[in-house]
């Protein structure tokens, strides 16, 4: 292995010799041409470069890399390159890196944007983005009447795939988290009640927490991440499949067939999962109240029934329909608007749970204003 | 062939996206019956050109004129009955994942026939024997291989008997047999069932064999550098860019 070098000799006035030796590799260490660009700046300018490359020895890349540069700069300069002296497979290299010129305007130009010029940016992108998901929406609600008025096209089995999807397949988890949140919920009441002597109300705490709240955002935001993400993706794959354009191609509505009965699954799914939600997260504090308190049972389930009112029950499920909605829009609206690659699919399939999870969250606070107005 | 009686005829076509112009000034007729190339170096707005075709993106001005009628300039009904006369094969087959073969060409006929649910099925069978598939009715489009998938698209793309078919890219990603049998079954279909046939394509192998009639655009100049047989344009076309694309960069130019 011999050490690369590159020495610059001038025998005339009009030529430049640049000698070459030793072994030019890639990741090894290779002298600066820096020195030949900085005399091709200077005047006297030589009239040519030439190259000696009598004690070269290996060479790949790393050679023409510095080739390609003293090129560059030889050009900027008006000075003639003589690349004879060269290794014949780098003189047909660089002739080759050379033959097609540069087009206009292709090199993108990276510039900084100011503050304002970013900020405006975004503004408008997100204006965009507003319109565009009120679109959807319109496109949305205008199909739903086709679908209840049964002139809708899809397929029935895609139908209840959904609902199995959305419905049974997701007991599971919803099951688990909120049993655990009624235990949670319980614990802080046995805590912070027992403090006053009114432990017993960890069951109305447990159960109106529960049914008219916690039940409906708890299974929302996992449907948000469960299902919300899974129509985005099978939506967003058959954008960039072409299988949406296809649909298109038929004449058929993408929506009707695609967004509309997977929004239906989640309103018939969403109020069944938060009913069922709310009595496992009851179950749940009804086991550790029982365990911490001095209590029967009998009485925990008494204290259940009586603070639980219909309208509470009904305030519950009405959000839960609200929520299912959401997430299926949030889903299928990313998923039609998924641009056309991997990277994309991905993408909307992030933006679909950010974007249900903050308008569950969002719409929970505006209808619980609405409830307490109302009086519910 | 049925003669020249004009199918489809672009006029004065422009296509952008937003700013950016794709292609302008296109002019070109389809006569009933034709196999009809529309070619042009890669990113040209081949593709771009045959989504305004078929009724996916809407052209920045001018129209096509399907047996004479507008459809960019006329209502939504009509465009989708118009829409209803076209089969469309895509680059990848894009059939619907979640369906067997059978029900991907059935979805169609379920959709615009009164045909009850075995005689769909018997259709869609029909329809798979013709390209070959002959037994494959229920598997999913990920058991087959890419070439099985694209005649499989074709046979969707016949499902309800269509005047025009248009083919993205038929043989791209197939071995040179499966694009040979695939130009020739377009060939056979159109010989058959008079259909007139649409092509984007660069193969020039697919070209000369299956094409009586083309269209080619420049990326450069952005508009059709010239119409017609490509067998002609080959050997005869005065530009130099579309005898070069047409011989593989191997034309003399003649100007220099």
């Amino acid at each position: 292995m011999n050490n690369a070098t590159l020495s610059v000799t001038e025998s005339n006035q009009d030529v430049l010799a640049v000698s070459l030796s030793g072994d030019w590799l890639l990741g090894e260490e290779l002298p600066d041409s820096g020195a030949v660009l900085d005399r091709l700046e200077q005047t006297p300018k030589p009239a040519t470069v030439t190259f000696d490359s009598e004690q070269l020895g290996e060479w790949d890349t790393g050679l023409v890399k510095a080739l390609i540069a003293i090129n560059r700069g030889a050009a900027a300069n008006g000075i003639e390159m003589d690349t004879s002296g060269l290794p014949t497979g780098a003189q047909r290299l660089l002739a080759l890196a050379f033959a097609v010129e540069e087009r206009k305007g292709a090199r993108r130009v990276f510039k900084d944007k100011g503050f304002l010029e970013q900020v405006g940016e975004n503004v408008q992108e997100g204006l965009a983005n507003a319109r565009e998901l009120l679109t959807f929406t319109g496109d949305l609600v205008l199909s739903c009447g086709r679908f209840l008025r049964r002139k809708a096209t899809y397929q029935r089995s895609d139908f209840w795939q959904f609902i199995q999807e959305a419905g049974a397949e997701a007991f599971p988890i919803v099951s688990l988290i909120c049993f655990l949140i009624g235990m949670i919920f319980a614990f802080v009441g046995v805590m912070q009640l027992n403090l006053f002597g009114a432990g017993i109300y960890t069951a109305d705490l447990v159960a109106v927490a529960m049914i008219r709240e916690m039940s409906a955002i708890m299974t929302g935001i996992i449907m948000a991440g469960r299902t919300g993400a899974a129509y985005a993706a099978q939506i967003g794959t058959m954008k960039v499949n072409e299988e949406v354009d296809a649909l298109t191609t038929l004449g058929m509505h993408p929506i009707d067939y695609l967004v509309t009965p997977r929004v239906f699954a989640l309103i018939v799914m969403m109020p069944l999962l938060a009913l069922y939600g709310s009595i496992m997260g009851i179950i749940g504090g009804a086991l550790v109240g029982i365990a911490m308190l001095d209590v029967t049972l009998l009485q925990y389930a008494s204290q259940t029934v009586e603070s639980v009112h219909l309208n509470s029950l009904f305030g519950g499920l009405f959000k839960s329909i609200v929520y299912g909605i959401l997430v299926a829009l949030a889903g299928c609206q990313q998923g039609m608007a998924c641009g056309n690659s991997a990277l994309a699919v991905g993408q909307s399939t992030t933006k679909a749970v950010v974007m249900g999870i903050v308008l569950i969250v969002v719409s929970a606070s505006i209808l619980t204003v609405i409830y307490i107005n109302l009086g519910i | 062939m049925a003669g020249d009686q004009p199918h489809i005829i672009g006029k004065d076509l422009t296509m952008a996206y937003g700013d950016f112009l794709i292609q302008e000034n296109l002019n070109f007729t389809i006569n009933r019956g034709d196999v009809f190339i529309i070619m042009g170096g890669s990113g040209c707005g081949k593709s771009t050109l045959l989504k305004v075709m078929i009724g996916l993106k809407s052209p920045a001005t001018g129209d096509v004129f399907y047996d004479g009628k507008p459809f960019w300039s006329s209502r939504e009904q009509e465009q989708e009955s118009a829409k209803r006369k076209f089969g469309t094969l895509f680059q990848s087959g894009a059939l619907w994942s979640s369906m067997t073969l059978a029900e991907n060409i059935g979805l169609a006929l379920q959709q615009y026939t009164d045909l009850g649910e075995a005689e769909i099925r018997e259709v869609a069978a029909y329809k798979l024997m013709l390209v070959g598939l002959a037994g494959f009715e229920d598997y999913y489009p990920n058991e087959i291989s890419g070439g099985m998938k694209k005649r499989a698209g074709l046979a969707r793309a016949m499902a309800l008997d269509p005047e025009i078919l248009f083919f993205d890219e038929p043989s791209a990603g197939l071995d040179p047999i499966s694009a040979k049998l695939l130009d020739d079954l377009i060939l056979e279909l159109r010989e058959s069932l008079g259909t007139t046939v649409v092509v984007v394509t660069h193969e020039l192998a697919s070209i000369f064999a299956i094409g009586n009639n083309s269209v080619f655009l420049d990326p450069v100049t952005k508009t059709q550098l010239a119409t017609g047989n490509p067998n002609e344009l080959r050997d005869h076309h005065p530009n130099f860019e579309v005898r070069n694309f047409l011989q593989r960069g191997e034309a003399e130019d003649e100007a220099a």
